[in-house]
């Protein structure tokens, strides 16, 4: 059966000023796994939205046909009533209800208007047994990890008898085990009929359960790859998403490596509720000027705990071990006072902890060493304007003035300010954690081109990832954590994927 | 995804347009308030704007305004200080006791007023600041507690009257220096024109160094029928008081408060600390802003500014009473929601919350000329501050907010 279940033809979808979506045309073969790519900003989410009634019928142009018929969804509710569910990728879960009420939150399994917990949790277990998860249904949201939190969503629509599935970026918060099972579910899904759409950066991924893809690029469908047929490679999706041949996906780095800047000894980190747990296990790391140092470990190993709490004590509780910088005994107990030992950490979550959405870039860049710009208290504002319009310019940010608001920008250009930002600091040792996650296959290069140029500069830069190969194409060298401890330290000569992964599932006593 | 974006219009008309719509929220407050008092001058009949009256507005409502000052900054970095009417009604009964019953010399008076204000401010900033407490707690608690020490310090009695000098805080006059044609009085002509003049330089000056850094986007139609206006605002307000009793002396503090806080707010690394951290707690933390250490002094500064509040209250009133200033916490947290603060922090500016507590001193003072029953003052009251927040959040949505 080859039938297409779901057919979109000649979308457009116009904000005012922009159109954002041009003459899209998607079709989806029953029983598929249909992955869509393209750079941030590219459309796949307008897409989506417009496919599962965000944007209601009437606020596009084109047609819809579900299962062949012409369907309008005037929000998601009739989008789901016919079986099409998206799962966006800020999960939507009550972080305080346990699994079962999360499942059947809006749903309620009901006996005269009064909630059945019997029926709730019974079929909760079972929901959950289809998506591989042995967590008891009464369990809080709050109490288990992100990768079976997605699978609790999965799980949330199978209750709503799902046909068609999409996954709006489901992997990026999941390391690799997690992910790994996440994809084989999907598999296991599409035997039992279900079709689903993932929208994915990992081009890995998509190789290894995609039957076909979708490229859209600058709002319009540029061609759609059957997985089967032709051996598609990598690079074939990229050259797609891009317009152009990626020939490396990392810049040259030739490293030119200087004295010792940053040397942590005998690290270890309690956890700040469970204080009898050890996060972090005597660490010892050590960077050099000029050196692009990996952590590589997968999630939970403790690398941004690691990170954070070297950075002034921002995570974790009962810190001990030593910390040198140039050779000297330092100490770092609030973050003014690592940010004065010239250590900067840019985080992880740019929008929960590296930026303020709603103010502009200017003064997000400014932020972190507004001292350099005041004098007695009072800022200069015309030289906070120089500075942040001289950073971009020499970032590359997209924003027609440094007076736009960071929320409205693209995550590739948030990452910017937030590395502008810790670059006007001018740190001597840099941590940045997952500095490319959820930036498309352009932006990343660029903001590999800027790790190796501050490296150039004689600072020393850490760079944690759950992404193995960018760890193997930026460094010099890299660590692995496993369970909170350093198990190995290896010179970029010798990593290979394998051997990161054999030190990074290391089992410790 | 794609931010929408406002399309650029090539008109010069439709540009001017554009402009004006993406500086509504700014302006549309001060729409809101020439509207009520144009409203007010007619159903009044021409009272509202007579000399005597704007004198007695700006007076009854030097210490709304004077909290609210303090209140916008607390509310932009995400916290709320209910306590701030029973904190002037304890400040107002420690200075009573302390000159009427001590017999203490005003001035004296006055910064024992001012440090009590500091250790309130201190005492709630502490449990904010470095116990974690939310502040809505905290001054809930600190409404009960500073409610009850007014009680215990004035002994459920009350003081009066106040030194001469501690009234002419609250309700007096700048001494007159003659009256130009016989009519207006000289002093308050001379600072009308000197602030009016000193606006315009100020503006002029800064939309210099913007052209210079190539960073202005305002119409120069726009800057100037703004300037012109601000400076005709100015003077007209200090001919209608040059033509009463010349200039309130609460005015002049309330001027000087408007223009240092609106620098502290602008300009200061305090300022955009305040706005760091209401806009992104954790950003600012880890941006090394001492989160802890800027919520612990706004408190401290609402406590001064609460207690000057108290100060002004009590002198202008010329009494201590276990009632005074009942409900000021909502009239100063209304002031600052009304002109433009965010609810949930990282927004509002200091002449917003000048200007939303102005348009609750004008509703107050008209509706009670043409009386207006406190019932339905205080149902109308409601529902300005219902639909000032509910078109800042419309607008929000319309241009595409978060």
């Amino acid at each position: 059966m080859t039938t297409n279940i779901l057919e979109m033809r000649s979308i457009t979808k116009t904000f005012p000023g922009v159109k954002a979506l041009q003459e899209v045309s998607l079709g989806v073969r029953r029983g598929e796994v249909h992955a869509i790519c393209g750079e941030n900003g590219a459309g796949k989410s307008t897409l989506m939205k417009v496919l599962s009634g965000v944007y209601p019928a009437g606020s596009y142009d084109g047609e819809i046909y579900f299962e062949n018929e012409l369907v309008e969804f005037k929000n998601i509710n009739d989008s789901e009533a016919v079986g099409v569910v998206i799962i966006h990728q800020e999960l939507a879960l009550s972080p305080f209800l346990s699994i079962a009420e999360n499942i059947f939150l809006g749903n309620e399994r009901q006996k005269n208007g009064w909630i059945d917990w019997n029926a709730t949790n019974l079929e909760a277990a079972k929901l959950l047994a289809r998506v591989g998860l042995k967590d008891n249904p009464i369990t809080k949201i709050t109490e288990i990890g992100v990768g079976k939190q997605q699978l609790v969503e999965i799980a949330k629509a199978l209750s709503k008898r799902v046909k068609l599935l999409i996954l709006d970026e489901p992997t990026a918060a999941l390391n690799d085990e997690d992910s790994a099972h996440l994809l084989d579910l999907l598999l296991h899904l599409k035997s039992q009929g279900i079709t689903s759409i993932i929208i994915s950066h990992k081009l890995n991924e998509i190789k290894r359960i995609a039957d076909s893809v979708t490229i859209i690029r600058d709002g319009k469908t540029v061609e759609t790859l059957d997985m089967a047929k032709d051996e598609i490679s990598e690079e074939r999706i990229i050259k797609g998403m891009v317009g152009r041949d990626l020939e490396n996906r990392y810049p040259h780095h030739t490293p030119d490596i200087g004295a010792e800047v940053l040397r942590v000894e005998d690290w270890t980190v309690h956890h700040p509720t469970d204080h009898s747990r050890v996060v972090i296990h005597g660490a010892n790391i050590n960077v050099r000027r000029g050196e692009i140092v990996g952590i590589a470990g997968l999630m939970g190993a403790g690398r941004t705990e690691l990170a954070m709490s070297v950075f002034g004590r921002t995570y974790g509780h009962n810190i001990s071990g030593r910390i040198y910088k140039d050779g000297v005994e330092i100490q770092t107990r609030s973050v003014s006072e690592a940010i004065g030992h010239g250590i900067a950490y840019a985080t992880e979550d740019r929008k929960r902890y590296g930026l303020n959405l709603i103010d502009d870039i200017k003064r997000n860049i400014s932020g972190s060493a507004l001292g350099k710009l005041a004098k007695r208290g009072w800022v200069d504002a015309n030289q906070e304007y120089a500075v942040a319009e001289g950073y971009r310019k020499s970032m590359n940010i997209k924003s027609p003035t440094v007076g736009a608001i960071t929320g409205k920008l693209s995550g590739g250009n948030q990452q910017k300010v937030v590395l502008s930002k810790w670059m006007f600091a001018d740190p001597d040792v840099l941590i940045l954690d997952e500095p490319t996650r959820g930036i498309d296959v352009g932006a990343k290069y660029e903001i590999y081109t800027i790790i190796n140029t501050l490296a150039g500069q004689g600072k020393g830069v850490i760079v944690i990832s759950s992404e193995l190969p960018e760890l193997l194409g930026i460094c010099d060298r890299i660590y692995t954590l496993s369970e909170g401890t350093i198990t190995a330290d290896i010179p970029r000569d010798k990593a290979t994927p394998e051997l990161l992964m054999q030190y990074m599932t290391q089992e410790q006593d | 995804m794609s931010a929408p974006v406002t399309p650029v219009a090539h008109n010069p008309i439709g540009r001017a347009a554009n402009y004006l719509t993406s500086q509504l929220r700014q302006i549309g407050i001060f729409i809101a308030l020439i509207v009520i008092v144009v409203l007010f001058q007619i159903l009044t009949q021409g009272v509202l704007l007579n000399p005597q009256n704007v004198s007695n507005v700006i007076v009854q409502n030097s210490y709304v305004l004077i909290l609210a000052i303090g209140m916008v900054m607390i509310i932009i970095a995400g916290h709320i200080d209910l306590s701030v009417g029973s904190v002037v009604g304890f400040i107002g009964a420690i200075a009573g006791v302390l000159t009427n019953r001590m017999g203490l010399p005003w001035w004296l008076a006055i910064i024992a007023a001012l440090l009590a204000g500091v250790l309130v401010g201190a005492w709630q900033g502490f449990w904010v600041a470095y116990f974690g407490i939310p502040a809505f707690i905290v001054t809930l608690a600190g409404m009960l507690i500073f409610r009850g020490l007014t009680q215990v310090v004035l002994g459920s009695t009350q003081i009066t009257p106040f030194p001469d000098e501690m009234r002419a805080l609250g309700g007096g006059f700048l001494p007159t220096l003659g009256f130009l044609g016989g009519q207006y009085e000289t002093l308050t002509v001379v600072i009308g024109l000197l602030a009016a003049a000193v606006l315009v330089a100020a503006g002029i000056r800064q939309r210099l160094i913007r052209r210079r850094l190539n960073l202005e986007d305002e119409p120069f139609a726009w800057f100037v029928v703004k300037l012109a206006f601000t400076a005709a605002l100015v003077l007209a307000i200090a001919f209608l008081l040059a033509s009463y009793r010349g200039t309130p002396i609460v005015l002049v503090v309330l001027g000087l408060l408007v223009v240092v806080y609106s620098a502290v707010m602008g300009r200061s690394v305090y300022g955009r600390h305040i706005y760091a951290l209401g806009g992104n707690l954790n950003a600012a933390l880890l941006s090394g802003v001492k989160t802890k250490r800027v919520t612990f002094l706004l408190f401290v500064n609402m406590g001064v500014l609460a207690a000057l509040a108290g100060l002004v209250f009590a002198g202008q009133l010329n009494l201590a009473n276990p009632t005074n200033g009942t409900g000021f916490e909502l009239d100063a947290i209304a002031a600052a929601f009304i002109g433009g603060a965010a609810v949930t922090g990282g927004i509002g500016t200091v002449t917003g919350a000048i200007i939303g507590g102005l348009i609750i001193g004008i509703l107050n003072n008209g509706m009670s000329i043409i009386g207006v029953g406190t019932d339905w003052q205080q149902f109308i009251k409601g529902i300005v501050l219902l639909s000032a927040v509910a078109f800042d959040v419309y607008n929000k949505r319309r241009s595409g907010g978060r």
